[in-house]
């Protein structure tokens, strides 16, 4: 038996979105009064979904855990955001994007859901321009595109080194203006700690005043889960310090399916780790693979000297650099995907040729790039991001090549979903990066964006009305139900377990413990024997959270380390969810690197027989294995291939 | 080179919005100056926690200098000595061994304590909402290339739209003026010809809000600039002026 309906319309693939449309219920302005949404989240997909619903006429409910809408991490997205505008004349279109997307994600991802996004990308660029986001103009006074990894056209638009800030400040005002309509109504530092269900539908959620501690209660005919993925599992990670994984965690713990949780992007483009007190880690935006060149030295014993300090990058000469990604992939050169990026830095590293005092890094050099376009245009194309490293490492990266390495930036696997974006729970959805649906095995760069804002202005309005046309009779529900009692009650419980627990352990040691384990074992390379090891202590790990935690204060008021807590609790659970993913996929692709399972010449070796599927986990219950659903991937209308990003 | 310190600290505590604070002094040993100032705090937060006392609450988040949720007065600056950087890409090699640090919240009659080094800003997101955006619904709006906008203007008005809405130029000004926040709104979208349709409703409404919510008048001081994380310039304050009295003209 299948329990998997990914709800994929019929018909021709470019036409399933239009027919898809034509033929959806809607519901008409008087009855959207009546319906209320909860959306939780106010990144790129949150706050635009919230502004749009709330302008069609529903009565929107929105939450985030900063203190602004503002705040939420796709504000930290430097590059850019894709679309098939094709404004340069260099040969993009909407099927060229699709078929990229699917490329880039080694053939990890529906064919449909791919292909709507292509399709509704030149309406991202259109909605922002309208709404007054400054992106990057020409001097005849048209929009710029720049090119990004995985594509061989330039279709990347970017405000500077800021695309993410310019547009989560565009989603932000159109929900500004939404909420000033009373449209939306905004709840900030509230975290959802539970999803609440009445006869088997989605009906409301209970947050954590972050500022007085109390729980709250919150129903509504249907809920949007809008906060992110789970990078922080690796304590180590571009994500935010706040970025977590909990409203999905519940949501799953709640019985919707948990998809592909193995499959995550680790970035190419890092600033290097410095020291055991570092607390995250900064990404240098991918754009500046279009001009720096990724080089180590050829010699062993120039690495070596970098290494203890004798010698310096520029004392390297031309003909003793090794550009390793211009040497393997000749046709797309430093721009090739991030997870082929990723692997060949960690090879030439692991094979005593890495730079900086850890010799975990490469350089990624300008000098080429300076000597060609000038220092000036340099600086205006990625200004912000030299002074961003300069303050951070203190080296001036127009005169010595920046270091980098590899780390854990985005998560494709999340909350499982149909093509209407709902998940296997009626009534409750996942956009964004929450959700498995559109990047597959690796996400291409300035896709991010893109998926986010698809979803919450583009898709998500349309198909909720799909679900929400049957509920128009469904009368507000009171919180006062004997479901939203047992949901606090449960929370109740937990948070005072956690509270008496009196270790010894903060909650970071405990984290740093759990990123030791993932980046170890689930990072970059596995294989079937550290899965294992990280299976078992990752047990261990929950144990001794159990035992040795330590939160001070009192749970009735602002506890910042209870916040915390509560957030690690679910990122061990889930690396555990992660690793039986790992070990379950015996084939490598896109981001997901099983050692056993590479080509003669180091790349990933997919195995489209067994493994073309979509891992849908479903929760059993504390201390039982989940249970796992395929969703197969047939493919109609791509013949997939091994990928080549060599000629 | 990147060395080891040691430093005392004098951090500002206060139990909650009703609570007296008061400065408590603390002693850190060996803290390297390749750390960041907030990486400094966990250290502290971590050594309080071991020692089963309360630690010091402050606002963060994306520790990349973009989401504008880290704060902190530091040695009597907003962010800080270093300059063009917010409290969390401040180094700890801007200080020296032996060097005592003070460090206060945000102070400012708009944005009120919530604990210790924690503050309320979200007077600043209701300001946006009288007007700080372009009235468009999703869907139904013009293709992206139909307006061409010269490149200055397009860059002037992504200087001003550099803001990360952090409060630095409250906390750094005497009377406590949001001019330079929202001066920089009102310059992003008044230099782009999709914004110039509600130019005058939106400088009108922006500025009541501010007024209306306790921010002081702007002076002309100039602290704001200097203090700006971002660099958002003070000619966004004489633009808004500009906007403003032309709108009212207009009335």
């Amino acid at each position: 038996m299948n329990k998997i309906n990914s709800k994929i319309p019929q018909g021709p693939l470019a036409q399933k979105w239009t027919n898809y449309k034509d033929h959806q219920k809607l519901v008409n302005p008087a009855n959207k009064r009546r319906l209320d949404i909860i959306v939780v989240g106010t990144g790129l997909a949150g706050a635009s979904a919230a502004a749009t619903l709330g302008e069609q006429g529903f009565n929107v409910l929105n939450f985030c855990i900063q203190d602004s809408p503002r705040r939420a991490h796709s504000i930290a997205a430097q590059g850019g955001i894709n679309a098939a505008k094709n404004y340069p004349n260099d040969g993009d279109s909407v099927y060229r994007l699709f078929y990229d997307t699917i490329k880039g994600g080694d053939y990890r991802a529906r064919e449909a859901n791919v292909y709507r996004l292509a399709e509704v990308s030149n309406n991202i660029i259109d909605q922002c321009v309208a709404q007054g986001v400054p992106f990057a103009r020409e001097y005849g006074g048209l929009l710029d595109n720049r090119s990004f990894g995985g594509a061989q056209v330039s279709r990347t638009f970017y405000a500077r080194g800021q695309t993410g800030q310019q547009l989560l400040l565009g989603a932000y005002s159109a929900l500004s203006r939404a909420i000033q309509k009373k449209q939306v109504k905004l709840y900030t530092r509230h975290e959802m700690l539970d999803l609440v269900i009445i006869d088997g539908r989605a009906r409301g959620i209970i947050t954590r005043n972050l500022v007085t501690g109390k729980l709250e209660r919150f129903a509504a005919h249907a809920v949007v889960i809008a906060t992110g993925g789970y990078g922080n599992t690796f304590f180590l990670s571009t994500n935010a310090m706040n970025s977590n994984a909990s409203a999905a965690w519940q949501c799953y713990k709640k019985g919707a399916y948990f998809a592909n949780p193995c499959m995550t992007q680790i970035h190419p483009t890092c600033i290097p780790v410095h020291g055991e007190f570092q607390s995250k880690l900064t990404l240098m935006s991918e754009s500046l693979r279009n001009d720096g060149r990724i080089w180590v030295p050829k010699k062993k014993e120039d690495a070596q000297a970098i290494r203890e300090g004798k010698l310096k990058a520029n004392d390297i000469k031309e003909e003793d650099r090794d550009y390793y990604l211009e040497r393997r992939y000749p046709a797309f050169g430093n721009l090739v995907p991030r997870d082929v990026a990723s692997r060949a830095a960690k090879e030439r590293c692991d094979a005593g040729y890495g730079v900086g005092p850890t010799g975990l890094a490469v350089y990624l050099d300008f000098k080429e790039a300076i000597e060609r376009l000038g220092k000036d245009v340099v600086e205006q194309k990625y200004g912000n991001l030299f002074q961003m490293y300069e303050k951070i490492v203190d080296e001036n990266p127009y005169e010595t090549p920046m270091m980098i390495y590899p780390a854990i930036h985005y998560t494709m696997g999340g909350i499982w979903v149909d093509y209407e974006l709902m998940t296997s729970i009626p009534g409750l959805f996942a956009i964004g990066e929450a959700n498995f649906s559109d990047h597959g095995a690796n996400r291409l760069g300035a896709s991010a964006l893109m998926q986010g804002l698809a979803d919450g202005y583009f898709i998500l309005p349309y198909t909720i009305q799909n679900y929400l046309a049957d509920q128009i009779q469904v009368p507000r529900f009171k919180t006062d139900r004997p479901e939203f009692d047992e949901a606090e009650k449960g929370i109740n419980e937990r948070i005072d377990r956690l509270m008496s627990i009196k270790g010894k352990h903060s909650v970071d040691h405990i984290h740093k413990e759990l990123g030791h384990i993932m980046w170890e074992y689930v990072g970059m390379a596995r294989d079937a024997e550290g899965l294992k090891v990280a299976i078992e202590k990752l047990q261990q790990l929950k144990k001794d959270f159990l035992t040795n935690l330590r939160i001070p204060g009192d749970k009735d008021s602002l506890n910042v380390e209870l916040e915390k807590a509560l957030r690690l609790q679910d990122f061990i659970e889930l690396g555990e969810l992660m690793a039986h993913d790992a070990l379950d996929r015996n084939e490598s692709c896109g981001g997901h690197f099983r050692t056993e399972f590479q080509t003669p010449d180091g790349e990933a070796l997919r195995n489209d027989d067994e493994y073309a599927y979509v891992s849908c986990w479903e929760y059993q219950g504390e201390d039982k294995a989940p249970v796992m659903y395929k969703e197969p991937l047939d493919y109609e209308f791509v013949v997939r291939q091994q990928r080549n990003y060599k000629s | 080179m990147d060395k080891n310190i040691n430093i005392k600290l004098r951090i500002w505590r206060q139990k909650g919005p009703k609570e007296k604070g008061g400065f408590e002094n603390y002693e850190l040993q060996n803290v390297s100056q390749g750390s960041s100032f907030l990486e400094m705090l966990d250290i502290l937060n971590e050594k309080l926690i071991n020692e089963g006392k309360d630690p010091v609450v402050f606002d963060h988040d994306c520790r990349e200098g973009i989401c504008g949720m880290c704060s902190l007065y530091i040695n009597g600056h907003p962010h800080g000595p270093d300059e063009d950087v917010t409290t969390c890409q401040l180094h700890m090699r801007k200080f020296n061994d032996g060097d005592t640090i003070t460090v206060e919240p945000w102070r400012s009659a708009g944005f009120p304590v919530i604990k210790d080094l924690m503050v309320d800003r979200s007077a600043f997101d209701k300001i946006i909402q009288a007007g700080g955006y372009i009235s468009v619904n999703t869907g139904g709006v013009p293709d992206a290339n139909s307006i061409p906008i010269p490149k200055e203007q397009a860059d002037m008005a992504m200087d001003a739209a550099a803001c990360i809405g952090c409060g630095a130029c409250v906390a750094a000004c005497k009377n406590g003026s949001a001019m330079l926040f929202v001066s920089a709104k009102v310059s992003q979208f008044a230099l782009l010809p999709q914004g110039r349709v509600e130019a005058a409703r939106r400088a009108k409404n922006m500025v009541a809000k501010m007024d209306e919510l306790g921010f002081g008048n702007c002076t002309n001081t100039g602290a704001c600039e200097v203090e700006c994380p971002k660099n958002i310039s003070i000619s966004n304050i004489a633009r808004l002026n500009r906007e403003f009295l032309k709108a009212k003209f207009k009335d």
